[in-house]
């Protein structure tokens, strides 16, 4: 029986920095690992990298599109292009690169899209990445990879470099609490079961799966067995595990830093509609639905309903509905 | 992916050393019956597919068949080596007169070429790496294979392995800004493995370039950008010849090739109306006789 927990007053990190290190470590001894980046080799944590590889970070200024097509370039040379930029630059910007370039291309590049969702609060929806799954999920052929802390960031790194494909990770900025073990491994298109649990099932990703974990604790003492279930990759998306979820839960609450159209409960509740045997399971969906107010990143989280007692409620919600 | 044509991949190889080896008059001779051959390819796959651009097809029929005739270092038969020279179509549109080079090259089966835009074929109207060997990036949108081409030459210089990097971009698509960026990067990183043809053809889709969102002077704002620019006559085979050998000054290398929109049929030339228009029956036994 899994279950993971992370206590409420956890110590809290910032993922860049696992990023760095891996990437760096991978570096010493693979020299085709590249990096990209578009004038944010501070925000984007490479200035070691840089240090160390001063030939391999390829900084094409402010240029995004520039940037991923560089990116898909260096993956046609032969090596290996980890191409970093804020999330909302990088997503938005070049999104037709992303398609042409890297996903229809099928050039193996690592996109790094740094600090997403609303990690950069105050500045506001310009800077948010919170469209990034909604944009991506339609591209075949491109991983997508939502690492929820340091170590799964460390494995996100170094999946990409053991088994290159065209590949977007995000890479958190706001600080969240471990959920996993140092040198977890992270397996491609798989889910990771955070909790076991049989009434109700919250599939969490990124920053909201310590926050589901919170709320399946509080469900705990209500006498609820919430299982979670860490949406690590959403592409490609483990529908074994929703489909399991369904049938064995019969409820699903699913929680992202992210727009709802198009999202993680968007792929999720593609699949609980279809299920062969017709099945009604009753869902919640949180996450984004307008542009953010000014606030930080941790007010945002509570205006759009994605703490641990929005989780709790809405998990309490789609219990009572049968 | 399709394969090599090892048959018609051994005459490529002898008639490109014939074309090393010869004169300068031999080897016009030589490569305009290659470049009318491609042309005939070109204008039946266009008429049987029923669509095409056949307009930018034969403005840039003379530079592809250069660059595979007479200058790139690649092998139809091994089309991934890592230390081959590489070629990016980045007007995606014209992909009959790449797919109609490569065959030609042996890169994959000239009778290939009769499925294109067919149902299922891997010659889409614009090309796929995936399924199409020689094809080094997956171009269609305008302004995105001059990006990739930078990073192929950085890639090159990295592995320091002496591959050169050819783009040929359409004239029109150098409105795109993403093109601007990947200039400012070439010179910022020294490129001299990299060289952009621009297909200086003065026609877009709808309109002539200066009437449209003019380019000149091309050649001063391609210097501007650090490039080494040349100017040629993008129909004259031993002129392109000499404007596609590597950098001299340590910059990348710009070569504005101007060209005919249309080159060889008299009736296509330099009209605006045939960029993607569909020769008619007669229309079509006129072209052939023009290009014989």
């Amino acid at each position: 029986m899994t279950t993971t927990t992370v206590l409420n007053d956890a110590p809290t990190f910032d993922n860049r920095q696992d990023f760095a290190d891996e990437l760096i470590a991978l570096a010493r001894t693979n020299d085709r690992i590249v990096a990209v980046c578009n004038d944010s080799v501070g925000s984007s944590n490479l200035t070691k990298f840089r240090d160390e590889f001063p030939d391999r970070l390829i900084n094409v200024g402010i240029a995004e599109q520039n940037m991923v097509g560089v990116g898909a370039g260096l993956a046609n040379a032969g090596l290996i292009p980890f191409v970093c930029a804020a999330g909302p630059f990088l997503t938005g910007r070049s999104l037709e690169q992303i398609k042409a370039d890297v996903a229809y291309s099928q050039h193996n590049v690592i996109l790094c899209g740094m600090s997403p969702g609303m990690a950069y609060g105050e500045l506001g929806p310009t800077h948010h990445s919170v469209e990034d799954f909604s944009w991506l999920r339609p591209l075949p052929g491109l991983d997508i990879v939502v690492p929820a802390d340091g170590a799964q960031t460390r494995a996100a790194v170094r999946n990409a470099v053991a088994d290159p494909r065209p590949t977007y990770i995000r890479v958190g900025r706001f600080k969240v609490p471990h959920v996993s073990e140092d040198n977890v491994g992270l397996e491609r298109g798989k889910f990771v079961v955070a909790r076991e649990g049989t009434d109700v099932t919250i599939i969490a990703t990124g920053t909201e799966v310590s926050r589901a974990l919170w709320a399946a604790a509080s469900l705990a003492s209500e006498g609820v067995s919430a299982r979670v279930l860490n949406a690590t990759y959403l592409s490609p998306l483990d529908e074994e595990a929703i489909k399991d979820a369904a049938r064995q839960t019969g409820a699903i609450v699913t929680a992202e830093e992210a727009n709802v159209a198009g999202g993680l409960g968007a792929a999720v509740a593609s699949v609980v509609g279809q299920l062969e045997d017709g099945a009604r399971v009753p869902m919640r969906i949180l996450g984004l639905n307008h542009f953010a107010p000014t606030g930080s990143t941790a007010f945002l989280l509570d205006h759009f309903g994605l703490t641990a007692d929005h989780i709790t409620a809405a998990a309490r919600e789609v219990l009572h509905r049968d | 992916m399709l394969t090599a044509d090892a048959s018609q991949a051994a005459t490529w190889r002898s008639l490109r050393q014939e074309v090393l080896a010869g004169d300068a008059d031999s080897r016009a001779v030589t490569l305009h019956e290659r470049a009318q051959a491609t042309r005939r390819s070109i204008l039946k796959m266009i008429t049987d597919a029923g669509q095409g651009h056949i307009g930018g097809d034969f403005s840039v029929t003379d530079i592809l068949t250069v660059l595979f005739d007479a200058v790139m270092n690649v092998d139809p038969e091994n089309p991934r080596q890592e230390d081959r020279d590489h070629f990016i179509l980045s007007k995606g549109h014209c992909a009959a007169a790449l797919y109609s080079t490569l065959a030609h090259s042996g890169f994959f089966p000239v009778s290939e070429l009769d499925t294109f835009m067919a149902p299922l074929s891997a010659l889409n109207g614009h090309p796929n790496r995936v399924k199409v060997p020689g094809v080094e990036t997956n171009t269609g949108p305008l302004g995105h294979g001059l990006p990739v081409a930078v990073g192929t030459a950085i890639g090159a210089k990295l592995l320091n392995n002496g591959a050169r990097v050819f783009v040929v971009t359409g004239d029109g698509e150098m409105q795109e800004g993403s093109n601007w960026e990947a200039l400012m990067s070439a010179s910022h990183q020294k490129l001299d493995n990299l060289t952009v043809v621009v297909d200086r053809n003065r026609l877009q889709q709808g309109a002539r370039t200066e009437e449209t969102n003019g380019l000149d002077p091309l050649d001063a704002r391609l210097a501007a950008f650090g490039m080494e620019v040349r100017v040629v006559d993008g129909h004259n085979y031993n002129d392109l010849i000499d404007a596609l050998r590597p950098s001299t000054t340590g910059s990348p290398v710009a070569v504005i090739a101007n060209t005919i929109k249309g080159k060889g049929v008299s009736f296509i030339e330099d009209r605006v109306e045939w960029h993607h228009k569909v020769p008619s029956q007669e229309q079509t036994l006129q072209a052939f006789q023009e290009l014989s």
